[in-house]
């Protein structure tokens, strides 16, 4: 059964000044499925995900070339509205980037900036995405507490919470356990393999176990190239490439 | 061992020695205004000394009402007018403006902070004064005739003069620790917020800025704290004259700074003259020390609740 692709990159090509990070991709994500992106350190992969929702354009001195098409929309189009772009994803990072206010406010952020004034509502979002990420019953008590309280690994699932509230299509993590305790870890990863029958799921990581527990699709990045992209069962026991399969065996993890 | 152990002692001693100097500068200094200006005291009771508009040495009047109000408006004319422009610029400089520009604004700013005081005065009273008296002060005469903008006042020198100058002498300092501030702000969060799809003003006015929050207002109480002493632009820009009270921002003003630099040392003669000054320099002290308090109150205050 071949899923339909949400993200189409095309000939994606991208410059930092001279430096040539990205070169010609062309992936596929398919829908409602989690596509890991691995690849050794360095390799374009946060790069790659900035693309998508064109927190690239806050760069200087960055150069792109090639289209990506979300939804078959292009994003680099002039007449594409970016807010609505980015409304589209939720974005985890590497740290968990709480926003110095509440943890209500925190996940009221995005329903209020898109114009939800209505305080009924807004605290029924709250309550179902905090519930949605099992922070409800750990947070209920101080929802107006800084968020900067909470343990990283608590900040990191009200991240996910957030950009979950602004009811996005498609979940993009950069290495959102980097910074987690294993538990911490692995509730973030039974979240996605929950999310992953409602939303699409582009995951960057560097931990291939976990690249093997949740990917259903698999990209393999090398150097700014795309050496490597399939389903998850075929990349992982039979790779095409003599680059995956060294990556996947545990060689040149440190490359230049 | 031995010689490093001591060499350690030593240091720390110089450095208590030091740091007691230091403060016992500024106790002998609140000391000696006040033995200076306790005659008068004696005298002349606390409430006429404050309330009193009537400066008239010779005769024995010593109200120093009408310079602690002029300083007062002065220093509130420049709180207004420094405030928002210093952050919207500084705001500029950090969050929106291209990199090159940056590159050349920034030094331009610190330089402003550099220029001797005489010189905004200088510049007050060749463009600031001639604007008050030729534009702001018709226009408003004719239209807003009620309280902070009624007077009768045409010269140009005066409280809004005073206050102008001050606001741009205290800008430079102010934006340019505001600017510090923001460039503390983690680029992470600004790019959580733009990811959720706020724009680049919603995100420098509920992230960037809250999170900024006691910084700047650590750079505003820096900037003003400087403002309320500062005697030479405001002496020459503000009138100076005594006729009672400023009532109006068009009116002329007589900050205490002013009245200290222009009178203490050529009164020797008029009994308990220079001990009016002194107790002015003492209020004027008093005056800052209270505005500190109340800012570092504020800070902590917002600090506190941000934690
Ligand atoms: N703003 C920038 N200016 C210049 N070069 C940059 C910039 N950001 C990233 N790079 C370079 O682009 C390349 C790819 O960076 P990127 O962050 O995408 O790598 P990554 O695959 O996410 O690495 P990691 O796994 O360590 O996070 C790196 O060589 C990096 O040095
Ligand atoms: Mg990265």
């Amino acid at each position: 059964m071949e899923a339909k692709s949400h993200i189409k990159v095309r000939n994606l090509n991208v410059y930092y000044g001279s430096a040539h990070i990205l070169k010609d991709i062309t992936i596929d994500i398919p829908e409602k499925k989690i596509t890991a992106i691995i690849g050794p350190s360095g390799c374009g992969k946060t790069t790659l995900l900035k693309c998508f929702n064109r927190l690239i354009d806050l760069q200087d001195n960055v150069m792109l070339t090639g289209q990506v098409f979300v939804d078959d929309t292009d994003i680099f189009d002039n007449s594409t509205e970016v807010i609505q772009l980015r409304k589209k994803m939720g974005l985890l990072f590497q740290k968990p980037q709480i926003l110095p206010m509440s943890i209500y406010d925190n996940v009221a952020y995005g329903p209020r900036i898109h114009g939800l004034k209505n305080n009924k509502k807004l605290s029924e979002i709250v309550q179902h995405y905090l519930q949605e990420v099992s922070l409800w019953e750990e947070v209920k008590d101080r929802l107006h507490d800084s968020a900067a309280r909470l343990s990283v690994g608590q900040q990191q699932r009200l991240c996910l919470a957030r950009g979950l509230a602004n009811e996005p299509e498609i979940v993009l993590g950069d290495e959102p356990t980097y910074a987690l305790d294993p538990i911490s870890a692995e509730k973030i990863e039974k979240k996605f393999l929950e999310l992953r029958k409602n939303y699409t799921i582009v995951l960057v990581t560097h931990i291939l176990r976990q690249a093997k527990r949740l990917a259903d699709y698999v990209v393999f990045l090398y150097l700014g190239n795309l050496i490597e992209q399939g389903p998850a069962e075929e990349v992982f026991s039979n790779p095409r490439d003599s680059k995956t399969q060294s990556y996947l065996s545990g060689q040149f993890i440190t490359s230049a | 061992m031995n010689r490093r152990r001591f060499k350690d002692l030593i240091v720390q001693r110089i450095m208590f020695i030091l740091c007691c100097f230091v403060i016992s500068i500024l106790f002998f200094i609140v000391m000696g205004l006040f033995y200076k200006a306790s005659p008068i005291l004696a005298i002349h009771s606390l409430r006429d000394l404050l309330f009193s508009s009537t400066w008239h040495p010779s005769k024995g009047n010593f109200g120093l009402g009408l310079f602690i109000v002029s300083t007062l408006w002065v220093t509130a004319i420049a709180i207004v007018i420094a405030i928002p422009l210093s952050l919207l610029t500084a705001i500029y400089l950090t969050e929106y403006a291209p990199k090159r520009m940056r590159e050349v604004l920034k030094p331009l700013i610190d330089l402003l902070a550099g220029i001797s005081p005489v010189i905004y005065g200088v510049w007050g009273i060749i463009a600031i004064v001639p604007l008050i008296s030729d534009y702001v002060m018709p226009f408003f005469s004719e239209r807003l005739t009620f309280f902070p903008f009624l007077s009768d006042n045409y010269t140009g020198y005066s409280a809004l003069a005073g206050g102008i100058v001050l606001s741009v002498m205290v800008f430079p300092i102010i934006i340019s620790v505001i600017h510090e501030v923001l460039e503390t702000v983690p680029f992470e969060i600004r790019e959580a917020s733009l990811a959720l799809g706020a724009t680049k003003w919603e995100t420098t006015r509920r992230v960037v800025l809250k999170k900024a929050r006691p910084g700047i207002v650590a750079a505003f109480i820096l900037g003003l704290t400087r403002a309320f002493g500062e005697t030479m632009a405001v002496l020459m820009v503000a009138g100076c004259s005594l006729h009672g009270f400023p009532k109006s921002v068009f009116d002329t003003a007589y900050p205490l700074p002013a009245l200290i630099a222009n009178t203490y040392g050529e009164m020797m003669s008029i009994p308990l003259y220079d001990s009016a000054v002194l107790l002015a320099a003492f209020i004027l002290l008093l005056m800052t020390t209270l505005f500190n308090m109340v800012a570092w109150g504020i800070l902590l205050h917002i600090e506190r609740k941000e934690r």
